[in-house]
C-alpha cells in the first residue's frame, strides 16, 4: 500500500491521537444556544480502540464529529479544546484542516449507501482518497484495487467498475471503510458504523474492523449504542449521559462492575446473559433522558437517579477513581450496591395447550416483472394461547411477508390456510368475519409511521375500539380509556398527536391500539428497534405483563437475538421464505442447531465479551426470485455435504419434542465444532442484492 | 449532518414523558394551528400580499367606493390624456378614465380566476388520491392521458377549447379548471403514493377499513398543507391564463368592457407613440395581482413546514 | 361548404377531437394546404418553427447559466441576504404573463432606447448579429419569467446535494470546496433542473404566443393563433402537432440527459 505520508516524527508519536479536554459545545437553535456537550474529556492513544456509548441525545455523534471539527452550521464551540497529535485542531486554518482530514483522520458514518455519491463509480471514489494525497490517475487506480483487496473483497476489479446501487449495504460499508484507511490515519472514528446492517453483516464488518486493527496503528473511536458492539471491539469505554461523560475504564472493568447507577441501569436493562422473562424484569430507568439545551442541575442524572440526594442537585459530581483507569462521576459511588435490581418475576406465565392460531402450510407467491417469486413456502406454525413465539432470520427471509399474511394484507395461495381455532379465516382481511378481524393485531416497528400523525391519540384508540369491536358511544370511550390505563398513558396523552410524544410512547399507543379489540394473537414486528435500550426495556416489560394478563399470544419479529430470548417461548428461525427451524428456546440455546442458526447466533456481539468461534456465512442472501436448488441454504452452509444439499431439499426433521429443523445431516454431524477463520472469507458482489 | 441537525434543531416536544402542552387542556390540533398561523401573520410576505389581494378584493366587490367615474365614461379631460390632476392614470384613447377601468377590471378576473381554481383544486384533489391509493390499470390509463394533456401549452389548449366551446364566461371557467387538473392531481397523486407506503394506511386496510374511509379520512387530511399550497399556486397562474386569454381576445366580455388583459391589448401599439399609460397601468394590475398571490403562496407554504 | 365538410366539421365535438387524437398519434397532418393563404402547410409551419426555435435557443442561452448560477449561489450562501433576494425576486416575477413583461419592455427600454427593438422580427435579408439585436427585449421577457422558477429549482437540488452525507464524507476527507462541488454536488444537484428544462423547452415553443404578438413575432405561437382566428384548419392542425412533437422531444432528451447523469435513474428508463 503506497503512501506518501512522512513517518512520525517524535513529538506526534508521544502525543495522543486524540485527546479532548473539557469540550462544551451547543447549537443555536431560533437564537437561543442549547447545550449538547456540557464538558467532554478523554483521550485515544495509538493503536487502541475506545468507545463512546449512550443512547440517542446524549451527544456522542456530536462528540466524534468534533473529532474532526466538523461542526454543524449552527453548532459553537463554547469551550475545552480538541487536540490532534498536539496540535489544536480548533486552531488549524482551513486547509491545515484539509490536509489533517486528507492524510491523520478519517470517519466512517452510519449508513454507507448514503455516504457514497450515487452517480459516480466505486473505482473514482476510492482512487479519489488516494489522489488527495498527490498520487497521480494511475497510482491512485493501483492504490484503490489495493485497498479493496484489504477490506476483503472478492474480484475488486468488478467492484471498482460498478456503481454504488448495485452494491449491497455490507459491501459499501467495506469500500466505506477502505476509503477511510487509504492514507493509514492516526485517528480512525466509526460513528455507528453497522446500525442497520443484518446481524450477519454486522459480524462481517466488524471482524473486519478487529483484523485490520492488528495492522493499523490507528487510534479508532467507535461511537455506538449497542453495549454488546461496543464491548468485542474496544478496549475501552466511555458512558456518556446529556452531554457528559459519567464513567470511563476498560470494557470489562465497566460492563462487569459498573460503578455510576446509569451505567448499572443500562446494563440492567438489556437481557444479558441468557435472561428469561420468566427469572426477572428488565430494569427500566424511570423518567427520560433531558432534552438538548434544558438546563441541568450539577449532577445531570439526578431526576432518574435511585441514590441521588441533596448534594447532588447543588454541587459538581467529582470523578472517583475506582481503580486503574476505571473512573465514575458520582457523589455517591460508594452506595453503588444500594442501586436496586429488577424485580423478581413471581407470576407464572402459561401457556395454554390448545392452538389458538394455526397457519397450516402456507405459501406466498409474488408476481413481479414476470417473474414468480415465492416470498414464503409452505410455512407451518401455531400459537397457544398466552405463547410467545420469536421469529429470526436476516431482512429478505419473508418475515414480514409472513406478518401481513397473517393480518390478511395478502391472501395466502391456494392450498394453505390460516385458522382459528380450527376454522380457517379469508385471506384478506376485508373478506374476513369480524371475529376473525379482531383476531388477529400487529404492532409495527416504526410508530412514525404506523400512527397517523393527523390523528389524535384518543381517535386512534376510538376508531380500533369501534370497528373491531362494534361498540359505540359512551362504552367505547370508557374502553378507550381503559386501554390507555393499561399502556400507562396518562389522559392527557388522549389528546396530543403523535409528533408531541417520544418514541417509547409513542409505541405505547401503537401497542394500545393493537389491544383495542382484545386479540388473540398480535404480531409485534420489531417493536423495539427503533427505541432506545431503556425505553425498550419498559415495553418488553409491558408486553410480557398483558401477555400474562390478557392471555395473548404473539409473534415476535425481532433481530436482536438477546431480545426474542428474553421473550420467547418458542423459536423459529426463518431464510428464504422457508422455516429452517423450529423449537423451545431452551432447547434453540442448548446444543445442536441448524447450520443457519449455529451461524445466526454465533453473529451477535455480546455485552457479555466475545463468545466462542464466530462463524461468518459467505456471500450475501440470494434473491427469493432465484432460488439455489435444493436446500435453499447450501450456497452459504459451512456444514454442507456436497451431493446431497444442492440435489434435494431436506424435509422437516423433528430431533426431539417440539424441536424440528430441515437439515439432512444427524444429530452427531451437526454436533462436531467447525472452525473457520473469517478472515480467508471474501466478500462477493452479487448482481440485483436487493431484488 | 443530517443526524447532527436533527439534535440541532431539536425537537424538544419529542423526548419526555411528562412533557405536554401547557397546563391548560387545550386540544393539541390547535396548538400547532396557532403556532403555524403565528408565523403566517408575522411574515411581512404575507401581510404585502394580503395588502394587494385584498385592495383588488375590494375593488372587484365595491367599484363605486374607489372612484366616482364609471369605466365607460367619456371624461372631461377628454382623450390621450396623461396622468395627471385631472385624471389619476390618464385617459385612453376612447376619453375612458384608466384609473376607473382598472378599478372595475378587477371583477372579471376575481370572478374567474378563483371559481377556476377551486373546481380545479377539488377534482384534481380526488382524482390524485384515488390514483394514488389504488394504482391499477386505472391508474395507468390515466397518467398517460394527463401525460398527454400537459404536453401542449396551456394556452394552446385554452385556445383551442375556448375556439370549439365558445366564449362565454362559464366556459372559461371550466377551460381553465379542466386544464389545471392534470397539474394538481398529479402532485396529489405522488403524495398519496407516498402516504399509502406508511404502516398506518397498512393498519387500516388490517382492520378491515374500506377504501373510501382511508382515502377520506387517514389520507387526506395529511396532504391539506399540500392541497392549500396547490390552491394558492394555481390561483397565481389561472389568474395568469385569464390575463393572457383575454390579451388574445378570447374571452366573453365585449372589448369595451374594463378588463386589464382586454385593455392592454387594445392599447399597447400605442406604447411607440409614448401613449404608455393606458396599456402599462392595466399591465401593473395584472403583475401586481400576480405577485399578491404569490407572496401569499410563498408564505403559506413556509408556515406549514414550520 | 365542402371544406367544412371535408375537414370534419361537421362531426360531433367528441368525433373532433378523437380525430385531431388519432392524428397526433399517427402524425397525419392532413391536408397540406393553408385555406387562407393557400401556400403549403409544411413550408408556413417550418417558418414558424425556425424563427421560434432561434427565440428558444437564445432565451436557453441567457437563461439556464444566469438561472443556475442564481440558484448555486443562492444554495451556497443559504439564508443570508442574498439567498433571500434571489429567492423573493424569482418568486415575486413568476408566473407574471409573458405578455405583461413584454409590455413593460417596449415602454421602459424599446422606446426610449433605439438600441431596443420594438419589432422583434428583424427585416428580411439581415444578419444574424442584427436578429439577435431584435430579439434581445422577448428575451429579456422570457428571462424575467422563468429565472424564478429555474432557480428556484437549482437552489433546492442544491440544498439537497450539499445537505447529503456523500457530501459530508467528501469534505471529510479532506476535499476543497470547489472540488467537492464540482466532482461530486453538481451532477447530483442539477438532475431536476435538467428535467424542468425539459418541460419547459416544450412550453416555450407554443406557450409564448402573447409575448410573439406584442413583439410581432412570427413564432409558432402567432401562427396557431392566427390559423385560430381565420378557421384555417390544416395550419391549425399542424402547429398544435408540431409543439407536442416538440415538447415529447425535448421531455426525451432531458430524461436522457438525466440518466447519463443519474446511473440509478438508467434502471428504471430500461425497465420502460
Amino acid at each position: 500500500m503506497t503512501t506518501t505520508e512522512p513517518l512520525p516524527t517524535e513529538t506526534e508519536a508521544e502525543h495522543p491521537a486524540l485527546a479532548i479536554d473539557g469540550l462544551e459545545m451547543s447549537y443555536i437553535v431560533r437564537g437561543t444556544p442549547r447545550a449538547v456537550l456540557r464538558g467532554v474529556s478523554f483521550e485515544v492513544r495509538a493503536g487502541e480502540a475506545y468507545g463512546l456509548v449512550g443512547e440517542s441525545g446524549c451527544g456522542k455523534s456530536t462528540t466524534a464529529y468534533a473529532a474532526l471539527r466538523y461542526l454543524p452550521g449552527n453548532g459553537r464551540i463554547d469551550a475545552g479544546r480538541v487536540e490532534s497529535g498536539g496540535q489544536e485542531l480548533t486552531a488549524m486554518s482551513g486547509r491545515e484542516l484539509r490536509e489533517f482530514r486528507a492524510q491523520r483522520a478519517s470517519m466512517v458514518f452510519q449508513d454507507p449507501v448514503q455516504a457514497v455519491n450515487p452517480v459516480l463509480k466505486i473505482g473514482k471514489q476510492v482512487s479519489e482518497a488516494f489522489k488527495v494525497m498527490g498520487q497521480s490517475n494511475s497510482e491512485a487506480h493501483a492504490s484503490a484495487l489495493a485497498a479493496l483487496k484489504r477490506v476483503r473483497i472478492a474480484a475488486p476489479e468488478s467492484v471498482m467498475d460498478r456503481y454504488p446501487h448495485q452494491l449491497s449495504g455490507g459491501m459499501l460499508q467495506r469500500v466505506v471503510i477502505a476509503m477511510a484507511l487509504a492514507c493509514d490515519p492516526t485517528l480512525l472514528v466509526l460513528d455507528e458504523p453497522t446500525t442497520g446492517l443484518d446481524a450477519t453483516v454486522e459480524a462481517e464488518v466488524l471482524d473486519l474492523v478487529r483484523d485490520l486493527r492488528s495492522e493499523l496503528n490507528s487510534a479508532i473511536l467507535l461511537i455506538a449504542h449497542n453495549l454488546g458492539v461496543i464491548r468485542t471491539m474496544c478496549d475501552r469505554v466511555g458512558v456518556m449521559y446529556a452531554g457528559r461523560i459519567v464513567e470511563e475504564g476498560t470494557v470489562d472493568e465497566v460492563f462487569d462492575n459498573p460503578s455510576h447507577p446509569y451505567t448499572k441501569g443500562l446494563l440492567n436493562s438489556i437481557p444479558r446473559r441468557g435472561l428469561r422473562k420468566t427469572d426477572r424484569e428488565l430494569f427500566a430507568i424511570p423518567g427520560s433522558a433531558p432534552p438538548i439545551g434544558a438546563s441541568l442541575p450539577t449532577c445531570t442524572y439526578i431526576d432518574r437517579c435511585p441514590i441521588a440526594t441533596e448534594i447532588c442537585r447543588t454541587d459538581v459530581p467529582p470523578i472517583v477513581d475506582r481503580s486503574d483507569g476505571h473512573w465514575t462521576r458520582c457523589h455517591h459511588a460508594d452506595r453503588i450496591s444500594d442501586v436496586p435490581e429488577p424485580q423478581e418475576v413471581t407470576v407464572n406465565y402459561n401457556v395454554g395447550t390448545e392452538q389458538v392460531i394455526g397457519v397450516n402450510g402456507v405459501s406466498k407467491t409474488f408476481r413481479q416483472r414476470g417473474h414468480d417469486v415465492p416470498a414464503l413456502v409452505s410455512v407451518d406454525l401455531g400459537f397457544a394461547e398466552g405463547e410467545t413465539l420469536g421469529l429470526v432470520g436476516e431482512s429478505g427471509s419473508g418475515k414480514s411477508t409472513l406478518a401481513k399474511t397473517m393480518l390478511g394484507v395478502h391472501a395466502a395461495d391456494e392450498g394453505g390456510a390460516i385458522t382459528l381455532r380450527g376454522r380457517q379465516m379469508a385471506g384478506k382481511a376485508t373478506a374476513r368475519v369480524e371475529e376473525s378481524v379482531r383476531a388477529i393485531s400487529m404492532v409495527f416497528q416504526n410508530p412514525d409511521s404506523a400512527l397517523n400523525r393527523s390523528w389524535t391519540v384518543r381517535r386512534i384508540l376510538h376508531r380500533s375500539v369501534v370497528k373491531l369491536t362494534g361498540v359505540k358511544g359512551a362504552a367505547a370511550d370508557k374502553r378507550v380509556e381503559e386501554i390507555a390505563e393499561a399502556m400507562q398513558l396518562s389522559p392527557r396523552h388522549l389528546d396530543m398527536r403523535p409528533r408531541q410524544l417520544s418514541g417509547g410512547l409513542k409505541q405505547r399507543v401503537a401497542i394500545a391500539r393493537a389491544f383495542a379489540g382484545d386479540p388473540e394473537v398480535v404480531v409485534c414486528d420489531e417493536p423495539t428497534s427503533a427505541l432506545d435500550v431503556s425505553v425498550q426495556a419498559a415495553i418488553l416489560n409491558l408486553l410480557a405483563g398483558l401477555q400474562n394478563e390478557e392471555r395473548t399470544s404473539y409473534l415476535f419479529i425481532s433481530h436482536d437475538i438477546g431480545v426474542v430470548r428474553y421473550l420467547a417461548d418458542r423459536i423459529a428461525v426463518m431464510y428464504l421464505g422457508r422455516i429452517m427451524e423450529i423449537g423451545s428456546t431452551a432447547t434453540m440455546f442448548n446444543g445442536t442447531n441448524h447450520p443457519y442458526t449455529e451461524a445466526l447466533l454465533s453473529a451477535v456481539p455480546s455485552v457479555d465479551g466475545i463468545a466462542e468461534d464466530r462463524i461468518p456465512l459467505m456471500g450475501a442472501i440470494p434473491s427469493p426470485a432465484n432460488p439455489p436448488s435444493g436446500c435453499v441454504f447450501h450456497t452459504r452452509c459451512h456444514r454442507a455435504i456436497k451431493g446431497l444439499c444442492e440435489v434435494t431439499e431436506p424435509q422437516m426433521v423433528e430431533l426431539s419434542a417440539g424441536h424440528s429443523m430441515k437439515c439432512h445431516l444427524t444429530v452427531e454431524q451437526l454436533s462436531e465444532p467447525v472452525h473457520i477463520d473469517p478472515a480467508a472469507v471474501l466478500a462477493v458482489a452479487i448482481d440485483d442484492p436487493l431484488a | 449532518m443530517s443526524e447532527t441537525s436533527d439534535l440541532a434543531n431539536g425537537d424538544a416536544a419529542k423526548s419526555e414523558l411528562d412533557r405536554g402542552p401547557t397546563t391548560s387542556e387545550r386540544s393539541a390540533k390547535n396548538q400547532i394551528r396557532r403556532e403555524q398561523l403565528r408565523v403566517l401573520y408575522r411574515s411581512p410576505g404575507f401581510l404585502f400580499g394580503v395588502l394587494i389581494v385584498g385592495f383588488w378584493v375590494f375593488a372587484a366587490l365595491w367599484p363605486s367606493l374607489l372612484t366616482s367615474v364609471g369605466p365607460k365614461e367619456f371624461v372631461e379631460a377628454g382623450p390621450r390624456v396623461k396622468p395627471g390632476s385631472e385624471a389619476w392614470l390618464g385617459t385612453d384613447k376612447n376619453g375612458w378614465d384608466v384609473y376607473a377601468r382598472i378599478i372595475y377590471g378587477a371583477r372579471p378576473i376575481l370572478i374567474v380566476a378563483p371559481i377556476a381554481t377551486a373546481m380545479a383544486v377539488i377534482v384534481g384533489t380526488m382524482l390524485g388520491l384515488v390514483m394514488g391509493y389504488y394504482r391499477g390499470w386505472v391508474d395507468e390509463v390515466l397518467s398517460r392521458v394527463i401525460e398527454a394533456i400537459l404536453s401542449i401549452p396551456i394556452i394552446l389548449m385554452a385556445i383551442l377549447v375556448v375556439f370549439t366551446f365558445g366564449r362565454s364566461t362559464p366556459v372559461i371557467i371550466g377551460t381553465i379548471a379542466v386544464l389545471f387538473v392534470p397539474a394538481i392531481t398529479r402532485t396529489i397523486r405522488s403524495a398519496a403514493i407516498a402516504e399509502s407506503d406508511l404502516d398506518y394506511v397498512m393498519s387500516a386496510k388490517m382492520r378491515g377499513e374500506s377504501g373510501l374511509f382511508i382515502v377520506g379520512r387517514e389520507i387526506l387530511p395529511n396532504v391539506t398543507g399540500l392541497v392549500v399550497v396547490e390552491l394558492t399556486v394555481r390561483l397565481g397562474y389561472a389568474v395568469f391564463t385569464y390575463a393572457t386569454l383575454a390579451f388574445l381576445g378570447f374571452v366573453g366580455s365585449n372589448i369595451t368592457d374594463a378588463d386589464w388583459g382586454i385593455d392592454v391589448s387594445q392599447n399597447y401599439e400605442q406604447i411607440v407613440r409614448d401613449i404608455w399609460w393606458p396599456s402599462i397601468f392595466p399591465a401593473i394590475a395584472i403583475a401586481s395581482l400576480v405577485i399578491g398571490v404569490n407572496l401569499i403562496a410563498d408564505s403559506i407554504d413556509k408556515a406549514l413546514k414550520s | 361548404m365542402q371544406v367544412t365538410e371535408s375537414l370534419g366539421l361537421r362531426d360531433s365535438v367528441a368525433t373532433q377531437l378523437s380525430n385531431l387524437s388519432v392524428s397526433v398519434v399517427t402524425l397525419d397532418f392532413g391536408e397540406s394546404f393553408s385555406v387562407a393563404t393557400g401556400e403549403p402547410v409544411m413550408s408556413l409551419v417550418w417558418k414558424a418553427v425556425a424563427n421560434s426555435a432561434k427565440l428558444v435557443i437564445l432565451s436557453l442561452l441567457v437563461i439556464v447559466p444566469v438561472s443556475i448560477l442564481g440558484g448555486l449561489v443562492a444554495a451556497y450562501k443559504k439564508d443570508s441576504w442574498i439567498d433571500r433576494l434571489i429567492v423573493n425576486t424569482g418568486l415575486a416575477f413568476s408566473a407574471i404573463p409573458d405578455f405583461v413583461a413584454g409590455v413593460f419592455l417596449l415602454a421602459f427600454l424599446a422606446v426610449p432606447f433605439d438600441f431596443f427593438k420594438v419589432q422583434a422580427s428583424a427585416p428580411p435579408g439581415s444578419g444574424p448579429l442584427i436578429q439577435i439585436q431584435h430579439l434581445l427585449l422577448p428575451v429579456i421577457a422570457v428571462l424575467m419569467v422563468y429565472f424564478g422558477y429555474i432557480a428556484r429549482i437549482t437552489r433546492a437540488g442544491t440544498i439537497t446535494a450539499l445537505d447529503s452525507d456523500y457530501a459530508r464524507t467528501a469534505f471529510m476527507r479532506g476535499l476543497s470546496t470547489g472540488r467537492v462541488f464540482r466532482k461530486h454536488i453538481a451532477r447530483n444537484a442539477l438532475q431536476p433542473t435538467v428535467a424542468v428544462l425539459g418541460t419547459q423547452l416544450g412550453y416555450l415553443f407554443g406557450g409564448m404566443v402573447a409575448l410573439e404578438i406584442v413583439f410581432g413575432y412570427q413564432g409558432v405561437g402567432n401562427l396557431i393563433i392566427r390559423a385560430v382566428d381565420r378557421a384555417d384548419y390544416p395550419v391549425l392542425r399542424a402547429g398544435v402537432l408540431t409543439v407536442a412533437i416538440i415538447y415529447m422531444l425535448a421531455t426525451l432528451g432531458a430524461d436522457l440527459l438525466v440518466a447519463w447523469m443519474n446511473p440509478r435513474a438508467r434502471q428504471t428508463l430500461g425497465d420502460n
